[in-house]
């Protein structure tokens, strides 16, 4: 029984042309299976290496450097991925204390997941939104300019009742 | 003094600045049909040369000469990687470059491709940048259906691919080894050089990696000639033979305690204080600065109130050019990403903020980095906590000296990048340092944040 389906086994396909070696595609596959399994487990591993004529222990080699990756079903990805940014300038302008709200309104800590499934929380280095300190990514887009009322309300809007 | 009107940010501000047809309106691609019509690829390498354009990414090489590094007549295929990683902390030019005037970028990396006979190039952009992502992906499909990308472009006899690879929170992806392993799909670990990646790159190929902003640079020496980007920035010291000078706009980024943290282009060469106060809105809340960073942590940081030598001056005069910082102590001009911190900030909480990132960002290569950052950041955890020894500060500059490429005990730059701000923020605040262990202040931020996260 295949993890990943032929539509995905495809999306993976299609990387494959833009490169001269397959091995290339490896961080590309990662991201695909990620975003819709929420993880990318043991079983995804070699399906992704049969595509890629790789060894499993290659693709888990590339993994596992980037701790962007979920592991497993019980780590895998709320529906939506938090990340507060607490690089420098993030800092100077209340990141941390943003955190610390952030924990106690979800209760949870950086790294977790709520228990409906709905956030997981992380901090991020720096993501580059400097000029809109303390910012915030949802996913891969930016929010900045995020105090904690805004920040509570962005929960609001992801389904997230507070804890 | 008239206002410096912006070239590389420009069109930032147009309503739809990010699509092909209002950039066409305003002149843009001319410039590369041009060169693929009337001009040799080794002339354009010649002209990026002689504009002394140097990288903006953080080491300050020169790019059209880092360009003739090329073998010569080798079968090929070249590659160029655009270096969209942008994860120096505090720096966010290229993101706004990328989100707001994509194709200015493209045509620099159309012209880069061309000089240097490249047919693909591989534009890797950190995961973070997910809404640059998307308006580059757009403009990129927009110039394949206009003909501007793809084979046999306008009848040229040219080909080029380009294709954007995400890669996925790792600021060691950012180095251009570092960059090269992970976009073969590989643990972003950075190779030895020599051999530099213009001989053996990407694939085992020829390759040339060049920043967002140097590429934006391109588009504009190729269509406004040498003489204007010389016309702006420093020219060498003509005592140091082997200055390069400082030519051209530069974008600077002000963050931190100030009112506007914005990104600004200028002429290089403004002064610290000239940026922050006149363009950064000085410091926030009627605060006084105690200590900025001038181009991203990796270069250390400047003591706002320390005269120079036989001057007046301060740190905070200094010219932030390619060789101001270093006049001062700091690595050099790095991204020139300035963060302002006030004299209600203590140096402590900095220092822990800096020492996180890099043993968190550390690839593990190499041992004095992967160790040596570590040590640096378990020490100054145990400061913050209240906990620090009177020996703390000569073993913290003690690693810093030591580890990183020009000590010569690295295979990368990220641990010279580490051990900067250490060593500048402990010779210039030390006794702000040895009070807070004597006294055994504790931080308020003194809980650890958890290591374990997803980068």
């Amino acid at each position: 029984m295949s993890v990943l389906t032929e539509d995905l086994k495809n999306k993976i396909k299609a990387y494959l042309p833009r490169y001269p070696r397959k091995q290339a595609v490896t961080l590309p596959a990662l991201h695909l299976v990620h975003d819709e399994l929420r993880h990318v487990s043991s079983e995804a591993i070699v399906e992704i290496a049969e595509l890629l004529d790789l060894h499993p222990a290659e693709v888990q080699d590339t993994m596992t450097f980037y701790q962007f990756f979920k592991e497993t079903e019980q780590d895998r990805l709320g529906d939506t991925r938090v990340w507060v940014c607490r690089g420098l300038a993030c800092m100077l302008r209340g990141a941390y204390e943003l955190i610390d709200h952030c924990e106690h309104r979800l209760g949870v800590k950086c790294g977790e997941r709520t228990a409906d499934g709905k956030i997981t929380l992380e901090f991020a280095e720096c993501i580059g939104a400097c000029d809109g300190a303390p910012a915030v990514l949802l996913d891969d887009k930016h929010v900045m300019d995020v105090t904690p009322e805004k920040a509570d309300k962005l929960f609001e809007s992801l389904g997230e009742r507070p804890a | 003094m008239a206002d410096f009107e912006p070239v590389l940010l420009a069109r930032i501000n147009k309503p739809d600045s990010h699509r092909l047809e209002g950039y066409r309106a305003d002149g843009g691609y001319a410039t590369f049909e041009r060169a693929l019509k009337e001009r040799k690829p080794e002339e354009v390498v010649t002209q990026v040369k002689d504009s002394g354009l140097r990288g903006r990414g953080g080491a300050g090489f020169p790019t059209g000469l880092k360009w003739t590094f090329l073998p010569k007549d080798h079968p090929g295929p070249i590659y160029l990687c655009v270096n969209a990683d942008e994860s120096e902390p505090c720096t966010y030019n290229n993101r706004i470059l990328m989100e707001k005037d994509p194709h200015q970028v493209l045509e620099g990396i159309m012209l880069a491709c061309y000089a240097i006979k490249s047919p693909t190039a591989y534009f890797y952009i950190r995961y973070e940048y997910g809404d640059a992502y998307r308006i580059l992906q757009a403009a990129i499909d927009e110039c394949y259906s206009a003909g501007l990308l793809g084979t046999n472009i306008q009848g040229s006899g040219f080909n080029l691919d380009v294709f954007l690879h995400r890669g996925a929170g790792a600021y060691i992806c950012g180095e251009e080894t570092g960059l090269i392993e992970s976009l073969e799909g590989k643990r972003a670990w950075p190779r030895i050089k020599p051999p530099f990646p213009a001989i053996e790159g990407a694939f085992r190929k020829p390759t040339i990696v060049n920043n967002v902003e140097t590429l934006a640079c391109v588009t504009q020496i190729v269509r406004r000639g040498n003489d204007w980007f010389k016309s702006l920035g420093v020219p060498p010291d003509p005592k140091n033979p082997r200055d390069a000078g400082s030519y051209g706009p530069k974008l600077y980024t002000i963050a931190g305690h100030v009112e506007r943290p914005v990104c600004v282009e200028l002429p290089m060469g403004v002064t610290l204080r000239d940026l922050v106060e006149k363009h950064g809105g000085g410091v926030w809340k009627g605060r006084k600065a105690k200590s900025v960073n001038p181009g991203g942590l990796s270069m250390g940081f400047v003591d706002v109130n320390a005269k120079l030598k036989d001057s007046d001056l301060t740190e905070y005069d200094i010219p932030l050019d390619f060789n101001g910082p270093g006049k001062v102590g700091c690595l050099g001009l790095g991204t020139a990403a300035v963060t302002v911190i006030d004299d209600q900030t203590s140096m402590v909480d900095v220092l822990h903020n800096v020492c996180q990132f890099f043993s968190h960002e550390s690839c593990g290569q190499c041992t004095p980095c992967r160790e040596g950052t570590g040590w640096m950041l378990k020490i100054v955890d145990r400061m913050r906590r209240g906990l620090g020894r009177r020996e703390d500060l000569d073993i913290l500059v003690d690693v810093a000296d030591r580890i990183g490429i020009m000590p010569g005990t690295t295979i990368c730059g990220l641990a010279d990048g580490a051990g900067w701000p250490v060593k500048t923020a402990i010779r210039k605040f030390r006794a702000e340092f040895e009070d807070a262990i004597r006294q055994g202040e504790r931080s308020k931020y003194a809980k650890s944040l958890t290591v374990v996260g997803s980068h």
